[in-house]
């Protein structure tokens, strides 16, 4: 056995344990032939495929679902700028949702992102050692918080705080188009994007703060006796080890804001209509439309929020597909060069 | 400042000049001072502000102030030291200030009353009432969720660990990450449409479950997973090779031995369902009324609870009271598993040989 | 261009963890200085405090002085960075930076230091790894990573990373240790060539490797596991290997013991 688990070493990467541990099992699992071994393979196996089931189930009847109102659209799925799905025949459209989403998302990132990267930078490169533990811990305080508690916070104490920040950047920034503001509540896309933000915070950062940690330390060593600052150090040899670690962070958030629900429902008034300025109602997203909408859903209707729904999930699975595909190929790469 | 040109002139490579210790304190003083002032006579009215602009000034004053004295590495270095430090007190403002406005504002109607007592017939304008159905919908709900949800993960975490090989298991991984990332209320768009769209059920505490469960299946396998690979092979083989079978080295040497891991993800992802809405607004429906059923009739669940005092009382305080109290309740809920999880966590770490 | 250090009464510790005490000695310019000694006797440590890595450490401590031509490193006026870029420093295991390619990691130091016109770096570049006698194996890919090179070629290409910058002193901690003999023959001779030009102090756990490259050698001991490191004698490499003035250092040159 190449590995060696002691008590105080750190456990060796995964991978390294994929790749080593089952030499004795393989040899194990092919004589399966007792009724215990058979019945607990097949125990465990099954539940792998249920999980694989589900997930098939999940996209299959969203499917089945949507197919059956989409047929039924009077409207362009993808262009039309209303939601009238309970009248016969519906109308309704995604568009409004699409860009709603990606608008606040972009906002989400655009936020969190590099406070994200300063924060991991923070907890293991620049704070106190005694202070990096704790710090990490509120860190994950601030992920255990249901979303919907950050909803109401932002409903009730975010949005009347955000008055006098809009009627500043309207007038300073007013001129751009994009930070214009006709002084309605402060419901809009830039509210959402600021809470979002605030919410996949934590995640950005702990993927990130993982990344950092693993950064080779006799790369940082090298920078160092170079006669390299801190910041340099960083910039020399954590930064580059830890971007496409970054990327994935920012993709997993990314998923976070994209399919979140109730912090946006409680907050935004939404609207069916696009607006060039992110001060001003314009837009509402996939999911906050699902929940608000539902209540007074005929079964159409339903339906039609499935389809959207189902838009959503095919959005999320790409994006953490591709994040998960990167943190694998990151994998790799460091394995192929330890 | 004048600190570090009075001292000498720097006679070798050596020494640089550089700003004293206390710069940087006195810098953000300085910068929040400034920055209070401006709002203050510029009449800015949100707080948002006056903290933007001492942050910038804090950034700007350094880095002048360091490339004047130490050059322009150090100002960068200086720099990137004060945008760490502000970006770690932005997130910390947001924390504060939402712990802060949950206790205070929650703790208004939070008593025994309000934890023994339902809605019943109360408008939601009413002062009154409490969340006791509430609280019992959740508790129903995430107990048969995790009823569902901890055999299938443990299982297939056992699976993937210690018997899986090949293209099931390579597929399982990437579909347990990827199941991580399904936005809740698109689980719960799932169960609706079979659940009841098709095989017309009705909203019952259960249906709920169901969407829960799937949200929790892929934490569990993850956690469960890692646990596992804790186990040291050697204990494996040493099982083995005194003739033990496979499926008994598992439930007698390997599960034990991650036991206390197994429990701490376990329990985190139950705080993290507990506080999931979107699912439940979607298939529990919500009840004013106490129902201990969790297969009949709609319920109501502590986060629905929140949204719905929130989002259909048209604005009244005491339905605002409500909302607060309990989400101060979830909250701590939610901590308390944690704290829980953390100190099985500690409590078992030398077993599984972190 | 090369300086002489002298230290005096330097203790290290490790958090609470005291790893060497009172260490005094004088390492001569333009000569090569060997420390030699059991595992965990310290002398890793000591020679990290000469270029203030060991305070990267974390608990990494010093009390004592260092001073390089009569100026104390630890003197609370000295920037640790202008340390580091005086003092240079070869690793155990060669770790040029994986992104960069030769070139770049050969001007690495000399790009924080400043604007240099690409003409310039290209020059100190070619000089640098013709010092490290690896420019005719490298000339023709110097915009290939360095990574892709033998483990050799790699420390090579870190000791010219380091007298790029025109240091003072070069320390090396261990640089043999992770290569092959033929590749550790290249870096002895690479030493005896640059100590024309600076100061050396290599640490070293081959006794043979101390006897052929280093002019003098310290004799480094601890008297249980646990217990500090200490500095048992220093004098000529010849003496230490023939005529050692102290009993244990006999016993540990004729193996005897560690």
């Amino acid at each position: 056995m190449d590995i060696s688990p002691s008590t105080t070493a750190p456990p060796p990467p995964p991978q390294d344990l994929k790749a080593s541990s089952p030499v004795s099992h393989k040899a194990a699992s092919r004589g399966a032939t007792r009724p215990g071994d058979r019945i607990f393979l097949g125990l465990s196996r099954g539940s792998g495929i249920l999980l694989l089931l589900i997930m098939a189930a999940i996209a299959a009847f969203l499917t089945y679902r949507a197919s059956i109102v989409l047929s039924e659209n009077e409207g362009n799925f993808l262009t039309t700028f209303e939601w009238d799905a309970n009248s016969i025949p519906p109308v309704f459209g995604i568009a409004v949702l699409a860009f709603g989403t990606v608008i606040s998302s972009i906002i989400a990132m655009l936020i969190a992102v590099p406070i994200a990267v300063g924060i991991a930078l923070f907890i293991t490169h620049y704070a106190p050692r005694k202070l990096s533990g704790p710090i990490a811990y509120v860190i994950d305080l601030l992920a255990a918080v249901p979303s919907i508690v950050y909803g109401l916070w932002g409903a009730l104490f975010l949005v009347p705080h955000l008055t006098g920040f809009y009627s500043w950047l309207n007038d300073y920034f007013g001129w751009t188009g994009i930070l214009e503001w006709q002084g309605g509540a402060p419901r809009s896309l830039l509210t959402v994007g600021i809470l979002l933000a605030i919410m996949i915070l934590p995640i950005i950062t702990n993927v990130s703060r993982e990344v950092f940690k693993q950064a080779p330390q006799m790369h940082q060593e090298a920078a160092l006796a170079l006669g390299a600052t801190r910041w340099e150090v960083i910039r020399m040899s954590v930064l580059p080890f830890g971007r496409s670690g970054i990327i994935s962070a920012s993709m997993l958030g990314l998923g976070r804001a994209l399919g979140e629900t109730m912090a946006v429902a409680t907050v935004l008034s939404p609207s069916f209509l696009i607006n060039t300025s992110i001060l001003d109602p314009g837009g509402g997203t996939f999911a906050q439309n699902i929940a608000s909408k539902f209540s007074e859903a005929t079964v159409q209707g339903r339906d039609a929020l499935i389809a959207s729904g189902l838009v959503l999930f095919v959005i999320t699975l790409v994006v953490n597909g591709a994040a998960r595909a990167i943190i694998a190929r990151r994998k790799e790469y460091s394995g192929a060069n330890a | 400042m004048s600190h570090a040109i009075d001292t000498k002139q720097p006679a070798s490579t050596l020494q640089g000049a550089r700003l004293p210790n206390w710069a940087p304190y006195v810098i953000a003083a300085g910068s929040i001072a400034v920055g209070c002032g401006i709002g203050l006579a510029g009449g800015l009215d949100s707080r948002i502000q006056w903290g933007l602009i001492a942050s910038i000034l804090f950034l700007l004053v350094t880095y002048l102030l360091a490339a004047k004295i130490e050059g322009g590495r150090q100002a960068k270095d200086r720099m990137a030291t004060s945008v760490v430090w502000v970006a770690f007190l932005l997130a910390v403002i947001p924390l504060v200030s939402l712990i802060w406005e949950t206790v205070a504002r929650g703790m208004k109607v939070l008593d025994s009353y309000f934890l023994t007592t339902s809605m019943g017939v109360l408008a939601d304008t009413d002062v009154g009432g409490g969340i006791y159905h509430a609280l019992i919908g959740t508790l129903e709900q995430v107990g048969l969720a995790t009823l569902m949800a901890v055999p299938v993960g443990l299982l297939t975490a056992i699976y993937l660990v210690e018997y899986g090989r090949g293209k099931l298991a390579k597929a399982v991984t990437f579909f347990v990450d990827v199941m991580t990332g399904i936005p809740s209320i698109v689980a719960g768009l799932f169960i609706l449409s079979f659940w009841i769209l098709i095989l017309d059920m009705g909203y019952s505490g259960f249906a709920g479950a169901m969407a829960l469960a799937i949200l929790m299946m892929p934490v569990v396998v993850r956690s469960t997973e890692e646990m596992l690979k804790l186990v040291p092979n050697e204990l494996r083989e040493a099982s083995l090779a005194l003739g033990v079978p496979k499926w008994r080295t598992i439930l007698k040497v390997v599960l034990p031995t991650s036991i206390g891991g197994i429990t701490t993800g376990v329990m985190l992802s139950v705080a993290r369902i507990a506080g999931e809405t979107a699912p439940v607004l979607l298939l529990v429906w919500g009840n004013p009324l106490i129902n201990t059923n969790p297969f009949e009739g709609p319920q109501a669940s502590l986060p629905l609870y929140i949204y719905q005092q929130y989002a259909n009382s048209a604005g009244s305080p005491a339905a605002y009271d409500r909302a607060w109290a309990a989400a101060l309740t979830l909250i701590i809920l939610i901590m308390v598993l944690n704290l829980v999880a953390r100190g099985i966590a500690r409590w078992k770490a030398p077993k599984t040989g972190r | 261009m090369a300086k002489r250090i002298d230290v005096g009464g330097l203790t290290a510790y490790y958090g609470s963890h005291k790893a060497i005490e009172d260490i005094s000695m004088t390492v001569e310019p333009r000569s090569v200085t060997a420390f030699i000694g059991p595992s965990g006797c310290g002398k890793s440590t000591f020679l990290r405090t000469l270029n203030r890595m060991h305070e990267v450490t974390p608990g990494g401590r010093v009390e004592g002085k260092v001073m390089l031509d009569g100026e104390d490193l630890y003197a609370s006026a000295v920037d640790p960075v202008n340390v580091r870029r005086t003092i240079g420093m070869v690793f155990q295991r060669p770790n040029p930076f994986p992104t960069m390619s030769i070139f770049d990691n050969v001007a690495a130091g000399l790009r924080l230091n400043g604007n240099y016109k690409k003409a310039e770096l290209a020059e100190v570049v070619e000089k640098s790894l013709r010092g490290a006698n690896l420019w005719n194996e490298v000339k023709d890919r110097l915009n290939k990573p360095g990574s892709g090179l033998s483990g050799g070629q790699q420390q090579r290409l870190c000791i010219a990373r380091a007298i790029a910058v025109e240091p003072q002193v070069l320390l090396m901690d261990e640089p043999c240790s992770a290569l092959d003999p033929i590749s550790t023959l290249a870096i002895e001779d690479l030493i005896g060539e640059l100590k024309e030009r600076f100061t050396i102090v290599i640490v070293t756990h081959n006794m043979q490797q101390a006897a052929r490259v280093s002019d003098r050698t310290a004799f480094f001991n601890l008297s249980a596991v646990g217990q500090p490191g200490k500095l048992i004698e220093i004098d000529d490499t010849e003496r230490i290997f023939s005529n050692p003035s102290v009993q244990a250092t006999e016993d540990y040159i004729s193996g005897r013991f560690g």
